[in-house]
């Protein structure tokens, strides 16, 4: 396995690259620069940069196809943007098999939310807005995969974090919406810290932060050594705040306060998997470090299953598709974590997920948006009828999600199974038991979503009249339906994204060594997930939903409703103390420094206002004390003398 | 004929001078006081001069004269500003520049 580190030249169409960035970089400044005279050309106007990134992505990707295989990386040098002596970055952009599909991703479905959003966002005054911190998150993402460095990497990651900021607290007058988006980013904080520090500890190891110069020359560290391990532990801090895994998970349940197409795009399809990103093009890094592997399967492990028991809860219809997100992104993680065998899986994962889930959440939006903004699932029921559209493209997500033969799921999440099973030993044996009982527990939430949702007596408010959205919203939707079915065949078929793949994440295992034979394993899973579907039907298909959420259930739902108290431990062992400590801070700052500095001025103050009383006004006083002086200084004088 | 006279005589004009300052109210007689002081250092710089056969203090005297003289004429203006804007030549009535 050797990645191709010898990057080709930016040449031909390839000198287009930055253009990429051009287009949403120039919409996002005319949209949030250009004031009230672009309120009603503007929200087009941006459909219009990510559109033309798509098309420029797809005239990219066919001359890429027609390079050979390891002639792939494409540099493109832009200029000089930080030269210290002995430290030297070069802006530039980095076009390898590995951002071409996110490229692809970003701004293939960012296009198809862009037109959604048209819609979904037609009545808000601020639309202008909205839609220029769309395009501009669409250029910080397309920044943080098309980087050649790691810092320019992580200029993308903060910009991709203060779009995700701006756009959950998009409607800043609800407080919730405001307390989510500062969450949001405080929880990302953390995770950005480990990233700093990790290409802090890049620079004083290799003296680089280019790719070329880090990931071609950490080898020379020694597999396993101290600071490899490190390097990795920081990059997962990082890429756990990014993707909401755990312990970092807490802030994308409360991330659904956004508008839906933010949910669909931000939280779900792109900017959540950057974590996959940055763990995948760091690969010869965790390649080299087993314990770095080992914890970011683990991670992987349990947020899947923390996602998975969470979504089973919520009656939101929002938060269970954002644990949902979770528990997929956990799946991610599992798959990259497990190597070079497996990368190419997590990402082929990664790109279905990106299909069915904005699917789903695009339907979601759409039923939002026929029910009078309620999210409440207890209020919906029997919309199968009154929305087929939606009904249609999200029972294609679903199908894809629980990994229905033939639908996309099916070709990358049993993957994920199988990989897990494939490791070897106790954890290969307790990840892979975890992966297929969370397909098991996602049949069971999703069913129970779609059963909600689709099926059942009409649970209605009084005052909802839904209806089906406008073409607008229905047209991305039956799209990104469409990928949700076919996607995974076709990044499959004869092997495709895997070859692609090969050239960056290495070459995976060889065909033939398996735990379980993966007919068997197919099976085993087919059955956990008709399992769980089934008992979803049995309590919620044979029963009537009840309008308003029992109370008496057992403390696993309870927790569950309760995020599993990931916020309570949050609150309890984070919150409270750092509370306290800066309290006691306050008060040492507020009694002891400013104490001195101000009672150090108040006696001087105090002092000169008794003393300036002895300006009298009357000459001959002054005269007197001078006069005093003056003997004063001539008896010290002659005293000395005498002494 | 000792210099301790002259001295003397000296030290009994400061005298004078210092408690007509301190005790006098009118301007005039304030200023005239503060000359005689300078006139009673001057005496004595004479005296230590012509004790010690140089010509260092009398050049003194010389220049303490001067400013006396430059001293006299902006003073002068003071007073009779203030006596013309107050119609009162006292310095306890001068007294409002205070805290």
């Amino acid at each position: 396995m050797k990645p191709a580190l010898a990057y080709a030249a930016a040449d031909g169409t390839f000198a287009a690259t930055w253009l990429l960035l051009a287009f949403p970089a120039v919409g996002a400044a005319i949209l949030l620069l250009g004031g009230r005279r672009a309120n009603r050309w503007g929200p087009v106007l941006a459909c219009l940069a990510a559109g033309a990134a798509f098309v420029l992505g797809l005239v990219l990707f066919a001359a890429m196809l027609g390079r050979a295989g390891d002639d792939r990386a494409i540099s493109q040098h832009l200029f000089s943007w930080i030269p210290v002596n002995g430290f030297q970055v070069d802006a530039g952009l980095l076009l390898d098999p590995l951002s071409m599909c996110f490229v692809l991703l970003v701004t293939g479905v960012g296009t198809l939310i862009h037109i959604y959003a048209l819609g979904y966002m037609a009545h808000d005054p601020n639309r202008r807005r909205f839609f220029g911190y769309l395009n501009l998150f669409v250029v910080a993402m397309l920044l943080l995969v098309l980087g050649n460095n790691f810092l320019a990497l992580y200029v993308g990651w903060e910009g991709v974090g203060l779009a995700s900021y701006l756009l959950i607290g998009f409607w800043s007058a609800r407080p919730s919406a405001a307390t989510a988006a500062k969450k949001a980013f405080i929880v990302n904080r953390v995770g950005d810290v480990g990233l700093s520090i990790a290409i802090m500890l890049m620079f004083a190891t290799l003296g680089t932060t280019s790719y070329a110069g880090v990931l071609g020359g950490i080898g020379a560290l020694g597999a396993n050594s101290g600071t490899v391990t490190a390097i990795a532990l920081l990059l997962l801090l990082g890429a756990c705040g990014k993707s909401a895994q755990f312990p970092l998970q807490s802030w994308l349940l409360d991330a659904m306060e956004g508008p839906t197409p933010v949910s669909a795009l931000i939280h779900a399809a792109t900017m959540v998997t950057a974590g996959v990103y940055l763990i995948a093009r760091s690969a010869p890094i965790f390649n080299l470090t087993s314990d770095g592997r080992l914890l970011v399967t683990i991670v992987g492990a349990v947020t899947l299953a923390i996602g998975a028991i969470i979504g089973c809860a919520y009656d939101d219809i929002k938060k269970v598709l954002a644990s949902s997100t979770m528990s997929q992104i956990g799946y991610m993680f599992l798959a990259v974590g497990l190597g070079p065998a497996a990368y190419a899986i997590g990402i082929l994962h990664l790109l279905t997920h990106g299909f069915f889930k904005a699917t789903m959440f695009l339907g979601a939006g759409s039923v939002m948006h026929g029910m009078n903004d309620t999210v409440d699932m207890r209020r919906y029921g029997g919309l199968r009828t009154v929305m087929p559209i939606t009904f249609w493209t999200f029972a294609m997500g679903y199908l894809a999600i629980i990994g229905f033969p033939g639908w996309a799921g099916f070709f990358s999440k049993d993957k994920i199974i199988e990989a897990a099973f494939d490791k070897g030993g106790t954890s290969g044996w307790v990840l892979g038991t975890v992966a297929l009982i969370g397909a098991g527990v996602t049949a069971f939430y999703m069913t129970r979503l779609m059963i909600m949702t689709f099926f059942g007596e009409r649970r209605w408010d009084p005052d909802a009249h839904p209806h089906e959205s406008p073409a607008v919203m229905t047209g991305p939707m039956i799209v990104l339906a469409l990928g949700s079915v076919i996607s995974g065949f076709a990044l499959t078929f004869g092997g495709g994204l895997q070859q692609f793949l090969e050239p960056v994440v290495g070459r995976s295992a060889e065909e033939g060594i398996h735990t379980i034979s993966p007919t068997v394993l197919t099976l085993i899973t087919l059955l956990v997930v008709a399992g769980g579907a089934a008992a979803a039907y049995r309590q919620y298909g044979t029963q009537a939903v009840p309008r308003t959420a029992p109370q008496a259930v057992s403390p696993v739902t309870v927790a569950a409703r309760r995020n599993l108290y990931g916020d309570a431990v949050n609150e309890s062992l984070l919150m409270r103390p750092g509370q306290y400590l800066t309290r006691a801070l306050v008060f040492v700052d507020g009694r002891g420094v400013d104490g001195v500095v101000n009672g150090l001025a108040a006696g001087i103050g105090g002092s000169s206002g008794r003393l300036r009383h002895a300006q009298t006004g009357f000459v001959r006083s002054y005269a007197l004390s001078m006069f005093g002086g003056a003997a004063l200084v001539l008896a010290v004088l002659l005293l000395g003398r005498l002494g | 004929m000792t210099p301790a006279y002259y001295l003397f005589l000296s030290a009994i004009l400061f005298t004078i001078g210092v408690l007509g300052f301190l005790l006098r109210r009118n301007a005039i007689v304030v200023f005239m006081c503060v000359e005689l002081m300078l006139n009673s250092v001057n005496l004595s710089l004479v005296t230590f001069a012509r004790m010690n056969g140089t010509l260092d203090g009398q050049i003194m005297a010389f220049f303490v004269m001067v400013v006396a003289a430059a001293e006299v004429v902006v003073g002068l203006a003071i007073i009779v500003s203030i006596f013309r804007t107050r119609r009162s030549a006292s310095v306890d009535d001068a007294n409002l520049l205070k805290y």
